[in-house]
Protein backbone atom coordinates (compact mmCIF):
# COMPACT_ATOMS: atom_id res chain seq x y z
CA UNK A 1 0.00 0.00 0.00
CA UNK A 2 1.41 3.46 -0.97
CA UNK A 3 2.34 5.79 1.75
CA UNK A 4 -0.87 8.28 0.60
CA UNK A 5 -3.41 5.48 0.10
CA UNK A 6 -2.00 4.66 4.00
CA UNK A 7 -2.92 8.48 4.99
CA UNK A 8 -6.27 8.22 3.27
CA UNK A 9 -7.31 5.08 5.43
CA UNK A 10 -5.74 6.77 8.47
CA UNK A 11 -8.12 10.03 7.73
CA UNK A 12 -10.63 7.52 7.75
CA UNK A 13 -10.43 5.98 11.13
CA UNK A 14 -9.52 9.52 12.44
CA UNK A 15 -13.07 10.68 11.11
CA UNK A 16 -14.95 8.06 12.47
CA UNK A 17 -13.47 8.44 15.79
CA UNK A 18 -11.36 5.52 16.40
CA UNK A 19 -8.67 5.62 19.30
CA UNK A 20 -4.83 5.29 17.43
CA UNK A 21 -3.11 2.38 19.08
CA UNK A 22 0.98 2.15 19.80
CA UNK A 23 1.38 -0.55 16.81
CA UNK A 24 -0.65 0.54 14.62
CA UNK A 25 -0.13 2.07 10.88
CA UNK A 26 0.18 6.14 11.09
CA UNK A 27 1.55 9.07 9.54
CA UNK A 28 5.09 9.85 10.64
CA UNK A 29 3.76 13.34 11.08
CA UNK A 30 1.31 12.40 13.52
CA UNK A 31 3.91 10.29 15.55
CA UNK A 32 6.79 13.50 15.44
CA UNK A 33 3.81 15.97 16.57
CA UNK A 34 2.63 13.29 19.42
CA UNK A 35 6.08 13.24 20.47
CA UNK A 36 6.55 16.99 20.72
CA UNK A 37 3.14 17.66 22.59
CA UNK A 38 3.38 14.29 25.00
CA UNK A 39 6.89 15.22 25.67
CA UNK A 40 6.54 18.36 26.36
CA UNK A 41 3.43 17.55 28.49
CA UNK A 42 5.35 15.27 30.67
CA UNK A 43 8.71 17.84 31.28
CA UNK A 44 6.03 20.05 32.34
CA UNK A 45 4.68 18.22 35.26
CA UNK A 46 8.21 17.39 35.77
CA UNK A 47 9.80 21.16 35.76
CA UNK A 48 6.31 22.09 37.44
CA UNK A 49 7.17 19.82 40.62
CA UNK A 50 10.27 22.71 41.45
CA UNK A 51 8.41 26.03 41.87
CA UNK A 52 5.79 23.64 44.72
CA UNK A 53 8.48 22.26 45.90
CA UNK A 54 10.69 24.99 46.70
CA UNK A 55 8.09 25.83 49.49
CA UNK A 56 7.84 21.87 51.38
CA UNK A 57 10.41 23.37 54.21
CA UNK A 58 8.52 26.35 54.54
CA UNK A 59 4.76 24.99 54.78
CA UNK A 60 2.77 27.31 57.17
CA UNK A 61 1.49 24.61 58.97
CA UNK A 62 1.88 20.12 59.38
CA UNK A 63 -1.37 20.23 57.25
CA UNK A 64 -0.62 22.25 54.41
CA UNK A 65 2.80 20.38 54.03
CA UNK A 66 1.53 17.26 53.91
CA UNK A 67 -0.99 18.49 51.46
CA UNK A 68 1.83 20.16 49.58
CA UNK A 69 4.18 17.08 49.66
CA UNK A 70 1.06 14.77 48.01
CA UNK A 71 0.35 17.28 45.50
CA UNK A 72 4.02 17.47 44.65
CA UNK A 73 4.20 13.42 44.26
CA UNK A 74 1.48 13.87 42.35
CA UNK A 75 2.76 15.93 39.53
CA UNK A 76 6.16 13.58 39.80
CA UNK A 77 2.90 10.93 39.22
CA UNK A 78 1.88 12.63 35.80
CA UNK A 79 4.92 13.32 34.48
CA UNK A 80 5.68 9.26 34.25
CA UNK A 81 1.63 8.62 32.94
CA UNK A 82 2.76 10.76 30.26
CA UNK A 83 6.47 9.53 29.81
CA UNK A 84 5.44 5.98 29.41
CA UNK A 85 2.56 7.29 26.78
CA UNK A 86 5.32 8.70 24.84
CA UNK A 87 7.50 6.04 24.86
CA UNK A 88 4.61 3.87 23.24
CA UNK A 89 5.58 5.99 20.01
CA UNK A 90 9.14 4.41 20.05
CA UNK A 91 10.98 7.27 21.56
CA UNK A 92 12.86 5.69 25.11
CA UNK A 93 12.78 7.87 28.24
CA UNK A 94 16.42 8.16 27.96
CA UNK A 95 16.02 10.39 24.46
CA UNK A 96 13.14 12.14 26.02
CA UNK A 97 15.12 13.40 28.98
CA UNK A 98 18.18 14.30 26.11
CA UNK A 99 16.14 16.24 24.60
CA UNK A 100 15.27 18.03 27.07
CA UNK A 101 18.33 18.65 28.97
CA UNK A 102 19.53 20.21 24.72
CA UNK A 103 16.33 22.50 24.87
CA UNK A 104 15.36 20.62 22.05
CA UNK A 105 12.30 19.73 23.92
CA UNK A 106 9.91 22.36 25.82
CA UNK A 107 7.79 22.47 28.92
CA UNK A 108 4.94 24.68 29.85
CA UNK A 109 6.50 28.56 30.39
CA UNK A 110 4.12 29.00 33.01
CA UNK A 111 6.86 27.20 35.30
CA UNK A 112 9.57 30.02 34.47
CA UNK A 113 8.04 32.46 36.73
CA UNK A 114 9.20 32.43 40.29
CA UNK A 115 6.65 31.51 43.11
CA UNK A 116 7.55 34.02 45.98
CA UNK A 117 5.44 34.16 48.55
CA UNK A 118 3.14 31.13 50.03
CA UNK A 119 0.47 33.08 48.36
CA UNK A 120 1.55 31.61 44.99
CA UNK A 121 1.11 27.87 45.91
CA UNK A 122 -2.65 28.93 45.84
CA UNK A 123 -2.17 30.67 42.97
CA UNK A 124 -0.71 28.15 40.77
CA UNK A 125 -3.04 25.35 42.79
CA UNK A 126 -6.06 27.63 41.61
CA UNK A 127 -5.12 29.60 38.31
CA UNK A 128 -2.44 27.18 36.72
CA UNK A 129 -3.70 24.00 37.77
CA UNK A 130 -7.29 25.03 36.95
CA UNK A 131 -6.06 26.00 33.47
CA UNK A 132 -4.50 22.89 33.00
CA UNK A 133 -7.62 20.74 33.86
CA UNK A 134 -9.46 23.01 31.14
CA UNK A 135 -6.83 22.09 28.92
CA UNK A 136 -6.48 18.27 29.94
CA UNK A 137 -10.31 17.98 30.05
CA UNK A 138 -10.60 18.71 26.40
CA UNK A 139 -7.50 16.10 26.00
CA UNK A 140 -9.39 12.97 27.00
CA UNK A 141 -10.54 12.68 23.58
CA UNK A 142 -7.30 13.14 21.85
CA UNK A 143 -7.10 10.23 19.10
CA UNK A 144 -4.48 8.45 20.76
CA UNK A 145 -5.55 5.91 22.62
CA UNK A 146 -2.33 5.96 25.42
CA UNK A 147 -2.42 9.69 25.76
CA UNK A 148 -6.11 10.06 26.18
CA UNK A 149 -6.08 6.90 28.82
CA UNK A 150 -3.25 9.53 30.59
CA UNK A 151 -5.40 12.38 30.68
CA UNK A 152 -8.26 10.74 31.72
CA UNK A 153 -6.25 9.00 35.16
CA UNK A 154 -4.56 12.87 35.39
CA UNK A 155 -8.06 14.52 35.53
CA UNK A 156 -9.44 12.75 38.36
CA UNK A 157 -6.61 13.60 40.37
CA UNK A 158 -5.79 17.66 39.33
CA UNK A 159 -9.30 17.97 40.85
CA UNK A 160 -7.52 17.68 44.64
CA UNK A 161 -5.00 20.52 42.86
CA UNK A 162 -6.97 22.63 42.27
CA UNK A 163 -9.19 22.59 45.21
CA UNK A 164 -6.31 22.44 47.64
CA UNK A 165 -5.15 26.00 45.61
CA UNK A 166 -8.55 27.67 46.23
CA UNK A 167 -8.69 26.55 50.18
CA UNK A 168 -5.12 28.52 50.28
CA UNK A 169 -6.15 31.88 48.13
CA UNK A 170 -9.54 31.75 50.47
CA UNK A 171 -8.18 31.64 53.84
CA UNK A 172 -5.46 34.03 52.75
CA UNK A 173 -8.02 36.49 51.26
CA UNK A 174 -10.19 35.87 54.12
CA UNK A 175 -6.95 36.50 56.59
CA UNK A 176 -5.23 39.40 57.75
CA UNK A 177 -4.76 42.94 55.50
CA UNK A 178 -1.50 41.57 54.69
CA UNK A 179 -2.62 38.18 54.35
CA UNK A 180 -5.21 39.23 51.68
CA UNK A 181 -2.65 41.60 49.60
CA UNK A 182 -0.33 39.00 49.52
CA UNK A 183 -3.67 36.71 48.09
CA UNK A 184 -4.29 39.62 45.39
CA UNK A 185 0.02 40.01 44.30
CA UNK A 186 -0.14 36.55 43.66
CA UNK A 187 -3.25 36.46 41.45
CA UNK A 188 -2.23 40.02 39.86
CA UNK A 189 1.37 37.95 38.88
CA UNK A 190 -0.13 35.01 37.79
CA UNK A 191 -3.11 36.19 36.14
CA UNK A 192 -1.93 36.65 32.71
CA UNK A 193 0.35 33.97 32.48
CA UNK A 194 -1.99 31.58 33.23
CA UNK A 195 -4.51 32.72 30.33
CA UNK A 196 -1.27 32.41 28.12
CA UNK A 197 -0.54 28.92 29.06
CA UNK A 198 -3.47 28.07 26.22
CA UNK A 199 -0.93 29.40 23.48
CA UNK A 200 -1.14 31.67 21.19
CA UNK A 201 -4.28 32.51 19.49
CA UNK A 202 -5.29 29.63 16.64
CA UNK A 203 -4.71 31.95 13.98
CA UNK A 204 -0.84 32.88 15.06
CA UNK A 205 -0.36 28.86 16.25
CA UNK A 206 1.20 26.93 13.00
CA UNK A 207 0.15 23.73 13.71
CA UNK A 208 -3.42 23.67 14.45
CA UNK A 209 -4.35 22.87 11.66
CA UNK A 210 -2.73 19.44 11.75
CA UNK A 211 -3.58 18.88 15.41
CA UNK A 212 -7.19 19.61 15.02
CA UNK A 213 -7.23 17.38 11.44
CA UNK A 214 -6.00 14.33 13.42
CA UNK A 215 -7.97 15.23 16.26
CA UNK A 216 -5.00 15.75 18.61
CA UNK A 217 -6.15 18.35 19.83
CA UNK A 218 -10.09 18.67 20.36
CA UNK A 219 -10.71 22.24 20.87
CA UNK A 220 -9.33 25.46 19.64
CA UNK A 221 -6.93 27.17 21.91
CA UNK A 222 -8.72 30.58 22.36
CA UNK A 223 -12.31 28.36 23.09
CA UNK A 224 -10.12 27.07 25.95
CA UNK A 225 -8.89 30.23 27.11
CA UNK A 226 -12.75 31.98 27.14
CA UNK A 227 -13.86 29.02 28.98
CA UNK A 228 -11.70 29.18 31.90
CA UNK A 229 -11.72 32.88 32.43
CA UNK A 230 -15.56 32.53 32.37
CA UNK A 231 -15.31 30.42 34.94
CA UNK A 232 -12.39 31.58 36.92
CA UNK A 233 -14.23 35.08 37.27
CA UNK A 234 -16.69 34.37 39.86
CA UNK A 235 -14.26 32.35 41.92
CA UNK A 236 -12.23 35.35 42.11
CA UNK A 237 -15.28 37.57 43.34
CA UNK A 238 -16.26 35.15 45.49
CA UNK A 239 -13.45 35.53 47.55
CA UNK A 240 -13.13 39.21 47.46
CA UNK A 241 -9.78 38.87 44.84
CA UNK A 242 -9.87 41.64 41.58
CA UNK A 243 -8.78 40.01 38.71
CA UNK A 244 -6.46 42.30 36.83
CA UNK A 245 -7.48 43.22 33.99
CA UNK A 246 -9.54 46.80 33.98
CA UNK A 247 -11.20 45.75 30.05
CA UNK A 248 -12.93 42.29 31.99
CA UNK A 249 -16.09 42.76 31.55
CA UNK A 250 -19.78 40.67 30.91
CA UNK A 251 -21.00 40.46 27.07
CA UNK A 252 -24.63 39.45 27.28
CA UNK A 253 -25.07 38.84 24.33
CA UNK A 254 -22.20 36.28 23.69
CA UNK A 255 -22.99 35.11 27.55
CA UNK A 256 -19.05 35.05 28.32
CA UNK A 257 -16.71 37.46 29.43
CA UNK A 258 -14.65 40.25 27.07
CA UNK A 259 -10.83 40.51 28.38
CA UNK A 260 -8.10 42.96 27.92
CA UNK A 261 -4.78 41.80 25.34
CA UNK A 262 -2.60 39.56 26.50
CA UNK A 263 0.77 40.66 26.05
CA UNK A 264 1.98 38.44 23.44
CA UNK A 265 5.80 39.80 23.38
CA UNK A 266 5.90 38.59 26.84
CA UNK A 267 4.75 34.72 26.15
CA UNK A 268 7.50 34.69 23.19
CA UNK A 269 9.81 36.04 25.22
CA UNK A 270 9.55 33.85 27.95
CA UNK A 271 9.53 30.61 25.63
CA UNK A 272 12.68 31.81 23.96
CA UNK A 273 14.42 31.22 26.92
CA UNK A 274 13.99 34.86 28.27
CA UNK A 275 11.78 34.19 31.17
CA UNK A 276 12.73 34.88 35.09
CA UNK A 277 13.79 31.38 36.30
CA UNK A 278 14.44 29.66 32.07
CA UNK A 279 17.84 28.92 33.23
CA UNK A 280 17.57 27.66 36.48
CA UNK A 281 14.63 24.90 36.42
CA UNK A 282 16.80 23.48 32.97
CA UNK A 283 19.87 24.20 35.33
CA UNK A 284 18.17 22.25 38.51
CA UNK A 285 17.16 19.63 36.47
CA UNK A 286 20.36 18.59 34.76
CA UNK A 287 21.66 18.57 38.49
CA UNK A 288 19.13 16.05 40.00
CA UNK A 289 19.50 14.07 37.17
CA UNK A 290 23.16 13.89 36.87
CA UNK A 291 23.30 13.30 40.96
CA UNK A 292 21.11 10.29 40.72
CA UNK A 293 23.16 8.61 37.97
CA UNK A 294 25.09 6.27 40.47
CA UNK A 295 21.86 5.33 41.82
CA UNK A 296 20.58 4.26 38.46
CA UNK A 297 23.84 2.45 38.04
CA UNK A 298 24.47 0.93 41.17
CA UNK A 299 20.19 -0.34 40.46
CA UNK A 300 21.16 -1.91 37.61
CA UNK A 301 24.38 -3.12 38.49
CA UNK A 302 22.31 -4.71 41.95
CA UNK A 303 20.02 -6.47 39.38
CA UNK A 304 22.17 -7.91 36.73
CA UNK A 305 24.23 -9.49 39.66
CA UNK A 306 21.19 -10.78 41.08
CA UNK A 307 19.83 -12.04 37.96
CA UNK A 308 22.91 -13.93 37.12
CA UNK A 309 22.69 -16.06 40.41
CA UNK B 1 31.15 -0.90 37.98
CA UNK B 2 31.63 1.93 35.54
CA UNK B 3 30.95 -0.32 32.37
CA UNK B 4 27.17 -0.53 33.65
CA UNK B 5 25.34 2.19 31.71
CA UNK B 6 22.92 5.03 32.79
CA UNK B 7 20.02 3.49 32.26
CA UNK B 8 16.41 4.45 33.56
CA UNK B 9 15.39 0.83 33.82
CA UNK B 10 13.50 -1.81 32.22
CA UNK B 11 9.79 -1.69 31.06
CA UNK B 12 7.14 -3.19 33.07
CA UNK B 13 3.63 -3.48 32.41
CA UNK B 14 1.12 -3.05 35.48
CA UNK B 15 -2.48 -4.69 35.95
CA UNK B 16 -4.44 -3.42 39.05
CA UNK B 17 -7.33 -5.42 40.97
CA UNK B 18 -9.76 -2.74 42.15
CA UNK B 19 -11.45 -4.86 44.52
CA UNK B 20 -11.52 -8.09 45.83
CA UNK B 21 -13.15 -10.43 43.10
CA UNK B 22 -13.10 -8.46 40.26
CA UNK B 23 -10.76 -9.30 37.51
CA UNK B 24 -6.85 -7.53 37.02
CA UNK B 25 -6.89 -4.45 34.86
CA UNK B 26 -4.15 -3.30 32.65
CA UNK B 27 -3.37 0.21 34.70
CA UNK B 28 0.01 1.79 32.84
CA UNK B 29 3.84 0.97 33.07
CA UNK B 30 6.71 1.69 35.26
CA UNK B 31 10.38 1.38 35.16
CA UNK B 32 12.27 -0.78 37.26
CA UNK B 33 15.58 -2.80 37.51
CA UNK B 34 14.03 -5.47 39.28
CA UNK B 35 10.69 -7.10 40.22
CA UNK B 36 10.50 -5.74 43.64
CA UNK B 37 11.52 -2.50 42.55
CA UNK B 38 8.49 -2.45 39.94
CA UNK B 39 5.98 -3.20 42.51
CA UNK B 40 7.09 -0.78 44.92
CA UNK B 41 7.33 2.20 41.62
CA UNK B 42 3.74 0.77 40.52
CA UNK B 43 2.52 1.03 43.58
CA UNK B 44 3.72 4.60 44.22
CA UNK B 45 2.57 5.33 40.89
CA UNK B 46 -0.74 3.90 40.52
CA UNK B 47 -2.34 3.18 43.75
CA UNK B 48 -1.95 6.71 45.52
CA UNK B 49 -6.10 6.61 46.31
CA UNK B 50 -6.27 3.24 47.80
CA UNK B 51 -7.37 1.97 43.77
CA UNK B 52 -5.63 -1.71 44.44
CA UNK B 53 -6.41 -4.65 46.44
CA UNK B 54 -3.71 -6.69 43.88
CA UNK B 55 -1.00 -6.22 41.90
CA UNK B 56 0.44 -7.84 39.06
CA UNK B 57 3.91 -6.40 37.36
CA UNK B 58 5.01 -8.53 34.05
CA UNK B 59 8.08 -7.38 32.07
CA UNK B 60 6.80 -5.95 29.06
CA UNK B 61 9.22 -7.92 26.84
CA UNK B 62 7.68 -11.23 28.51
CA UNK B 63 3.95 -10.05 27.00
CA UNK B 64 2.59 -11.57 23.34
CA UNK B 65 -0.16 -9.43 21.37
CA UNK B 66 -1.48 -9.43 18.39
CA UNK B 67 -0.11 -7.37 15.69
CA UNK B 68 -2.71 -4.86 14.56
CA UNK B 69 -0.69 -4.08 11.19
CA UNK B 70 -0.70 -7.93 9.91
CA UNK B 71 -3.01 -9.95 11.99
CA UNK B 72 -6.19 -8.37 10.72
CA UNK B 73 -7.95 -11.57 10.20
CA UNK B 74 -6.40 -13.04 13.62
CA UNK B 75 -10.00 -12.42 15.09
CA UNK B 76 -12.04 -13.56 11.95
CA UNK B 77 -12.87 -17.31 12.94
CA UNK B 78 -15.64 -15.80 15.12
CA UNK B 79 -17.44 -13.79 12.74
CA UNK B 80 -19.42 -16.84 11.08
CA UNK B 81 -20.71 -18.41 13.95
CA UNK B 82 -23.30 -16.51 15.18
CA UNK B 83 -25.22 -19.63 16.92
CA UNK B 84 -22.65 -18.98 19.80
CA UNK B 85 -24.69 -15.84 20.70
CA UNK B 86 -28.06 -16.48 22.51
CA UNK B 87 -29.71 -13.70 20.31
CA UNK B 88 -29.06 -16.27 17.43
CA UNK B 89 -32.21 -18.62 18.24
CA UNK B 90 -35.79 -18.48 17.90
CA UNK B 91 -38.04 -19.21 20.84
CA UNK B 92 -41.65 -19.70 20.76
CA UNK B 93 -43.61 -17.00 21.73
CA UNK B 94 -44.38 -16.48 25.84
CA UNK B 95 -41.57 -17.83 26.69
CA UNK B 96 -40.60 -16.51 30.21
CA UNK B 97 -37.23 -16.71 32.17
CA UNK B 98 -34.96 -17.56 29.37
Amino acid sequence: MGAEELDVLFQERIDANDKIEPRDSMPEEYRKHLIRQMSQHAHSEVIGMQPEGNWITRAPSLRAKKILLAKVQDEAGHGLYLYSATETLGISREELIEKLHQGKAKYASIFNYPALTWADMGAIGWLVDGAAITNQVSLQRTSYGPYARAMVKICKEESFHQRQGYEIMASMANGTAEQKEMAQDALNRFWWPSLMMFGPHDSDSPRTGNAMKWKIKREFNDVLRKRFIDKTVSQAELIGLTIPDKDLKWNEENNSYDFGQIDWDEFWSVVKGGGPCNVKRLKHHKKAHQEGEWVRKAAAAYAQKHSSK
Amino acid sequence: MSEVKDTQGQLWEVFIQTKKGLPFKHFGSVHAFDKEMAIQNARDLYTRRGEGKGMWVVPADAIVAVDPNNDASFFEPADDKIYRHPTFYELPDGTKNM
